[in-house]
């Protein structure tokens, strides 16, 4: 079974690196908010189209975010 | 390209989303014919015979139509959510005409029979470099928009597309590892169930990383865009990715499941399939969910109809996956026609779907328009689409467990009960019904080509400013 041999350390280095990544984006606050930007994405209009219901949107999206 | 305000780069995502459309016309007609070449053995004509065609199928509805759409709307959604135009330049529009390349050569390489001989991985080793070279490309132009966003948060389709984009780099690299011999022709690196090992790591992971978490991507974009609401929780859907990526790497040798592969690597991936059940079906309700308190929307949008459809089928897919990859599930459905009934519940019902609804969403906007020249048209394209969808894993089931039970069988003297021959003769009838599923499914298609190009018709095909940041971002 070479390709174990393989596999194994690029699976552990793969790892790792997610490791890394995960550590990055909880440290740099990526999760600090886990409400605001799934509304956040609604508020971009990308044309003028007709306003969804947008009022709750408003409501949750527009409260102060911290640095 | 613009003048004092910035746009977003429409003009890639614009090619893609066409591409996606004739794309899948192309591979799914293959589908339609090899289909038929299995009714009618006839058909099978010089070297457009079954052999050379189904590696053709494949490459193109995975990586010409399902690569398109994928190209499409991550350029799409990294611009929008992070408030800023694509970067790298001339990286953008190679990544475009440098994929088309590779189909194209896909398209006149595989028919005449040249071929690696890995399933999805077939191409020879000169087009493998170009695929490399795009693929790096697109890292560069997809993480580079990332590092220069105007806002701090990664939304968390990003993070899906980022890890689809950098897992596949990495299962290319290595399963293409081949020593070449001339300009058409060349060895693998690994042999034997070495390399069948190294085969299905690749194999399934490619599904895992490219029809899974990229087509998440887009579902976690476009689904509560269409909706009009959030995501029905966003937390969830963060645990969903980091449980999917820590998860995934392992559950490829479900795939060699009774072969030479060591029991215990077989017992291993079959863990990891079942382990997977968890993260799917967590974003699949995810998806679903988030149209709670708004289910009324899904009578009247047949763009809401493809998505939330998509995702029940990715449920389904997600279910019967785990299961198959129980070993004494799989003693039955391996080699049957199961296997590649629980693939087209897929590729069909989840990965066609979701890249159907999110092209829909995409094409007015991307023309200037307000909706699709007809709404209606969408509307029958989801219904052929669907019932086209059933036929096909239906009949699927209903011939695979068949096969598997005639093969199975045994006299009481211990004699084989059916010879293999009349396994096949009792398929016909639903081999025919799966043609019949896979016509339906590429008429749909023509539908939407009809509408996409009447929806082009005298558009405007000007790029959007780029949005500012709604609330204060650091």
């Amino acid at each position: 079974m070479e390709s174990i041999y393989l596999l194994i350390p690029v699976s552990v280095i793969l790892v790792f690196g997610i490791a890394v990544a995960f550590w990055w984006s909880v440290r740099s606050g990526q999760f600090d908010d886990l409400e605001g930007p799934g509304f956040r994405i609604l508020m971009d209009e990308d044309q003028p189209s007709p306003p969804a219901d947008t009022n709750e949107v408003n409501k949750k999206a527009n409260k102060p975010e911290k640095d | 390209m613009s003048g004092s305000q910035t746009t977003y780069n429409d003009k890639v995502v614009r090619q893609f989303a066409v591409m996606t459309v004739i794309w899948g016309i192309v591979g799914m007609l293959v589908g339609v014919i090899i289909a038929a070449q299995l009714v009618w053995p006839e058909l099978n004509m010089g070297f457009l015979h079954f052999g050379r065609l189904r590696p053709l199928h494949t490459n193109a509805v995975i990586f010409a139509f399902g690569g398109c759409a994928l190209f499409a709307t991550s350029y799409w959604c990294v611009q929008r959510t992070s408030h800023a135009r694509l970067w790298g330049g001339p990286l953008v529009p190679f990544t475009f005409w440098g994929w088309q390349i590779v189909i194209l050569l896909a398209a006149i390489t595989l028919p005449l029979g040249f071929t690696q001989g890995k399933e999805y991985a077939e191409l020879e080793w000169p087009i493998d470099i170009l695929i490399t070279l795009v693929w790096v490309s697109y890292a560069l132009v997809f993480f580079g928009t990332v590092a220069k966003r105007t806002v701090s948060h990664i939304y968390v389709a990003n993070w899906f597309f980022g890890a689809f984009i950098i897992a596949v780099a990495l299962l290319h690299l290595v399963n293409s590892a081949a020593v070449p011999v001339t300009l058409t022709k060349s060895y693998s690196a690994y042999s034997g169930v070495q390399d069948a090992m190294i085969q299905w790591w690749y194999g399934h992971n490619a599904v895992g990383f490219f029809l899974t978490a990229g087509f998440l991507g887009m579902m976690y974009y476009f689904v509560p865009k269409q909706a009009g609401r959030p995501v029905y929780s966003y937390r969830l859907s963060v645990v969903h990715f980091w449980a999917l990526i820590f998860t995934y790497m392992w559950a490829g040798p479900h795939h060699l499941h009774y072969t030479a592969l060591p029991d215990w690597t077989q017992s291993v991936g079959m863990i990891f399939s079942l382990i997977l059940l968890a993260p799917s079906w967590g974003g699949m309700i995810n998806g679903i969910m988030t149209l709670s308190g708004a289910w009324h929307k899904l009578r009247d949008d047949p763009i809401l109809k493809f998505l939330i459809t998509s995702l029940s089928f990715y449920g389904m897919s997600t279910f019967e996956g785990p299961m198959m990859a129980i070993k004494t599930v799989n003693a039955l459905s391996h080699y049957t026609d199961w296997t590649v009934g629980h693939v087209h519940s897929g590729a069909l019902g989840w990965v066609a779907m979701v890249s159907i609804g999110s092209i829909y969403y995409l094409l007015p906007k991307l023309f200037g328009k307000t909706e699709m020249y007809s709404t209606k048209l969408v509307t029958t394209h989801f219904w052929i689409a669907t019932i086209g969808t059933v036929l096909y894993i239906a009949s699927m089931w209903i011939a695979g467990v068949m096969q598997g039970l005639m093969w199975r069988a045994v006299n009481a003297d211990g004699t084989l009960a059916y010879s293999f021959v009349e396994s096949v003769k009792g398929s016909y009838p639903f081999w025919a019904i799966r043609w019949l599923g896979g016509v339906l499914f590429l008429s749909g298609m023509l539908i939407m080509a009809y509408n996409m190009f009447k929806t082009m018709a005298g558009g405007k095909t000007q790029d959007a400013p780029v949005v500012i940041p709604v609330a204060h971002h650091a």
